[in-house]
């Protein structure tokens, strides 16, 4: 086996390794509830803004740019519907994990990374305090609990920005726009959407850890471990979707 | 009367990978010593002090420290007895997100019960720490805002918060200037003298060496090659310890 290939499968068991440890570790107390709180705020409430303004232009653009191709063929009525079915389903929650890997999965690498180079983990560890279960459990527990509610805000701030855009060129009221969505989106377009985001989050906590909790020492293992935190949060974000879709579908959801 | 060894660190191998740091170190220390671990860069004086804490995992065999046999601890036995022990980082390790107050708070609240932890006990202890690095003032400061001395001194202030028996110094005065650097070493001494610590000081500063040290330990290709007061090791006709003094 290639040296690439050989690392790739070593990554892969480190980080199953790493993940086995968050659950045996996050249920034991002691439960660092003010450090995970912490963590909520600085992950969802200040993502915020950044994942509103994403969410807003890609209900906006995504409208503009289907509008052509519906007049084309007669069917600009049904622009609500498809763009809302569109944003539910897919595209709201990927983007909203793409920008989650981008901030705070490079954010929890750069951090833990230079925690590690500056000896600040093993300083938590001599002061009578798990790193592990501070730094990390706190850490991927936010990210997982924080990304299902950002991606609901995302979803209806991405409808009223498709609502702007269904009226740059047509001229649909407020409340036969939310008709016409409500009519097209069920239960089984929002909660399969819904459930995956938990695991996206969970990925881009897990791997922002992973590679901050264990960096290289020196600064270039610190940029190093954000750069690559985002990389591979964002490929498993990817992933994790590709099968999400495969299962919804085999559980006759589409 | 013969002073108690407090420190009793027997035949420790620690190796990564191909390279093997400690061969057989040996090395004992006793209550109120100030003992100075002297050797070249990378000759293993940071994993030594870091396998007496264990947050290092010696290959073989035995540390003891108070008494107490380290590597058979359990979690909760080893934070016990680490609530007896400080140790002062090279690099300070102080958490950049938190306030000098918090910082000093931290390994406090964390060691102790919480029903001990009332805010004048923890306003006291901080305020008293603070006092003996002379920087009461900073207590509301951020790490960033402080010069390099101001962080060493905060960082010995917190190794003191909970007032060890045994203090491990990781190159003290490394990266400072020459002023700052005597105003640490006398520190030093005056903490010792203050809480009758006993004290592990790894370091290459030679005057540091000399103003805090009652014995010196020199580590050479990862035994205790050597161990003698400093004048004795100066006066050495030994060409490995002469590298060092000449």
């Amino acid at each position: 086996m290639s040296d690439f290939g050989k690392s790739i499968l070593e990554q892969t068991g480190e980080l199953t390794r790493f993940a086995m440890r968050f659950f045996s570790q996050g249920l034991k107390p002691r439960y660092e509830w003010k450090e995970f709180l912490r963590q909520c705020y600085w992950i969802g409430y200040k993502s915020l803004t950044l994942v509103a303004i994403t969410a807003f232009i890609m209900g906006l653009v995504l409208t503009i740019q289907s509008r052509p191709t519906l007049v084309e063929f007669g069917a600009e009525a049904m622009l609500p519907s498809m763009v809302s079915v569109s944003l539910i389903r897919e595209i709201s929650p990927v983007i909203t994990a793409l920008i989650c890997a981008g901030k705070i999965g490079s954010g929890m690498g750069a951090e833990l990374g230079s925690m590690r180079v500056t000896e600040q983990i093993d300083a938590m560890e001599v002061s009578g305090t798990n790193p592990f279960k501070y730094l990390v459990v706190t850490r991927i527990a936010a990210a997982t609990l924080m990304l299902p509610i950002l991606v609901n805000l995302s979803n209806a701030i991405s409808l009223y920005g498709s609502f702007l855009g269904v009226n740059i060129r047509g001229n649909v009221s407020w409340s036969l726009y939310w008709i016409q969505v409500y009519d097209v989106l069920s239960f089984g377009d929002l909660v399969p959407s819904l459930i995956k985001t938990f695991f996206f989050g969970f990925a881009i906590g897990l791997v922002g850890c992973f590679k901050g909790y264990y960096s290289k020492k020196g600064t270039e293992g610190v940029g190093r471990s954000a750069n690559e935190a985002v990389v591979v949060a964002s490929l498993l974000v990817f992933i994790i979707d590709l099968l999400a879709v495969q299962i919804t579908d085999l559980l006759g959801l589409t | 009367m013969e002073k108690q060894i407090v420190i009793d660190v027997s035949h420790i191998y620690k190796s990564f990978g191909n390279n093997h740091v400690l061969k057989d170190f040996t090395m004992q220390v006793k209550r109120g010593e100030n003992i100075a671990v002297l050797g070249k860069s990378g000759s293993g004086k940071s994993v030594l002090i870091k396998c007496i804490i264990r947050l290092n995992e010696p290959d073989k065999g035995n540390i003891k420290l108070l008494n107490t046999d380290v590597l058979t601890l359990d979690h909760e036995g080893l934070d016990e007895l680490r609530s007896r022990v400080g140790f002062l980082f090279q690099s300070n390790a102080l958490y950049d997100s938190m306030t000098v107050r918090e910082n000093l708070e931290f390994p406090l609240r964390r060691h102790r019960i919480k029903d001990e932890m009332t805010h004048e006990f923890v306003e006291g202890r901080v305020m008293e720490a603070l006092s003996n690095v002379g920087l009461a003032h900073t207590i509301d400061m951020m790490p960033a805002e402080l010069s390099g001395g101001m962080r060493k001194r905060i960082a010995l202030a917190r190794t003191l918060i909970l007032k060890p028996d045994i203090i491990l110094y990781d190159e003290p005065t490394t990266g400072l200037d020459p002023i700052t650097s005597r105003e640490i070493s006398e520190l030093i001494n005056s903490i010792q003298q203050k809480y009758q610590t006993t004290s592990i000081i790894i370091s290459h500063d030679m005057s540091c060496i000399k103003t805090t040290a009652d014995r010196i330990i020199m580590l050479i290709d990862g035994r205790c090659y050597a161990e003698d007061s400093f004048e004795e090791l100066q006066n050495s006709m030994d060409e490995k310890i002469r590298l060092f003094f000449d």
